[in-house]
C-alpha cells in the first residue's frame, strides 16, 4: 500500500533478513503480521520498551500515515512482540513499479509488454 | 512532565513527557566531511529524533519524538528551533519522573534508489534530565 511512501511504493521488491538475535530498535523497518491476518505489513518502529531479559514490546507506524498502527492491531492489542516479526527490511529494488510507470508513460511499451505476454501464454499452453 | 492516562493505548496512568528542542545539523557523507550525503543513489533520508532512557520497568526504552523526510534536492542543512515533539512521549509506566538521563539522538535511514537501507546515527547527542515533580498547570 502507500503507507511507506515516498520511500517504497507498491510493487517494490524488499530484501529481508530475519535473524532473531538482531535487536529491534526505533527507526528500523520491520515486516510483521497481526495475529489472525494473512497479509504482512511493512512499517517503521516508533517506540520500544525492552526488559532486562530481552522481552520487548514495540509500536510501529507507516511513514506516510498520520497516526501509529494501534488502529491496525488486534482489538485490545497495543503492542507488537518479537513473535509478530516476520523480517527486517535491509534493502530494496524498485521493480514492478518501474514497469507500470513505463507502461503508463509509454503506450508503445505497454503494447509490447502485452504482446510478449500473449506470445508467452500461447507458447506455454501445453 | 505529567502523569496522565495514556489515551493512545492501554488505559493505565503513565508518565507523559514534554520536550522542546532545537536541531542544527549538516548531513554529510560519512567518509568525506565536505560531501553531502545525497549522492546519485540516495533518494531520500528518513530523519528521526529519538529519546533513549532506562527505567525501573524497562532496561531500554526508545521513543521517536519527531521525524522528517528529506528528499534529494532538499537542503541537507537543518536549522530548527523551538520544535515540539510530533509524537506523544509516553513512558511504559512512571519512569520519567526524576529520570536524570534521557539521551536525545538524531538518526536517519538512507533510502536509496535501489540497494541497502542503512540506519545512521548522528555524532551529536544530548542528555536531558526530567524533573522530580509533575507539572499540574502548564499547557503544551
Amino acid at each position: 500500500s502507500g503507507s511507506m511512501e515516498p520511500a517504497f511504493h507498491r510493487g517494490d521488491l524488499l530484501f529481508l533478513t530475519n535473524r532473531i538475535e538482531d535487536p529491534i530498535r526505533v527507526g528500523e523497518i520491520v515486516v510483521f503480521r497481526i495475529e489472525g491476518r494473512e497479509i504482512p505489513i511493512v512499517h517503521r518502529v516508533l517506540k520500544i520498551h525492552e526488559k532486562q531479559n530481552g522481552d520487548i514490546k514495540f509500536l510501529t507506524k507507516g511513514d506516510n500515515n498520520a497516526v501509529d498502527d494501534r488502529g491496525l492491531y488486534k482489538r485490545g492489542q497495543y503492542w507488537l512482540e518479537k513473535k509478530d516479526v516476520v523480517g527486517r527490511a535491509r534493502g530494496f529494488v524498485p521493480y514492478i513499479g518501474i514497469v507500470t510507470i513505463l507502461m503508463n508513460d509509454y503506450p508503445k511499451f505497454k503494447y509490447a509488454v502485452l504482446f510478449l505476454l500473449g506470445l508467452f501464454v500461447l507458447v506455454h499452453r501445453e | 512532565r505529567k502523569n496522565v492516562e495514556d489515551f493512545t493505548g492501554p488505559r493505565e496512568r503513565s508518565d507523559l513527557g514534554f520536550v522542546t528542542f532545537d536541531i542544527t545539523a549538516d548531513i554529510l557523507n560519512g567518509k568525506n566531511v565536505l560531501q553531502s550525503i545525497f549522492d546519485w543513489n540516495v533518494k531520500q533520508l528518513f530523519l528521526y529524533l529519538s529519546a533513549e532512557y532506562s527505567t525501573k520497568n524497562n532496561a531500554l526504552n526508545q521513543v521517536v519524538l519527531w521525524d522528517k523526510i528529506m528528499l534529494r534536492g532538499d537542503n541537507p542543512r537543518l536549522s530548527l528551533k523551538d520544535m515540539k515533539s510530533k509524537y506523544f512521549f509516553f513512558d511504559d509506566g512512571n519512569g520519567l519522573k526524576g529520570n536524570r538521563n534521557i539521551t536525545l539522538t538524531l538518526s536517519w535511514n538512507v533510502v536509496p534508489n535501489a540497494g541497502i537501507l542503512p540506519l545512521v546515527t548522528g555524532s551529536g547527542h544530548v542528555s536531558v534530565p526530567f524533573p522530580d515533580t509533575y507539572e499540574t498547570t502548564k499547557s503544551y
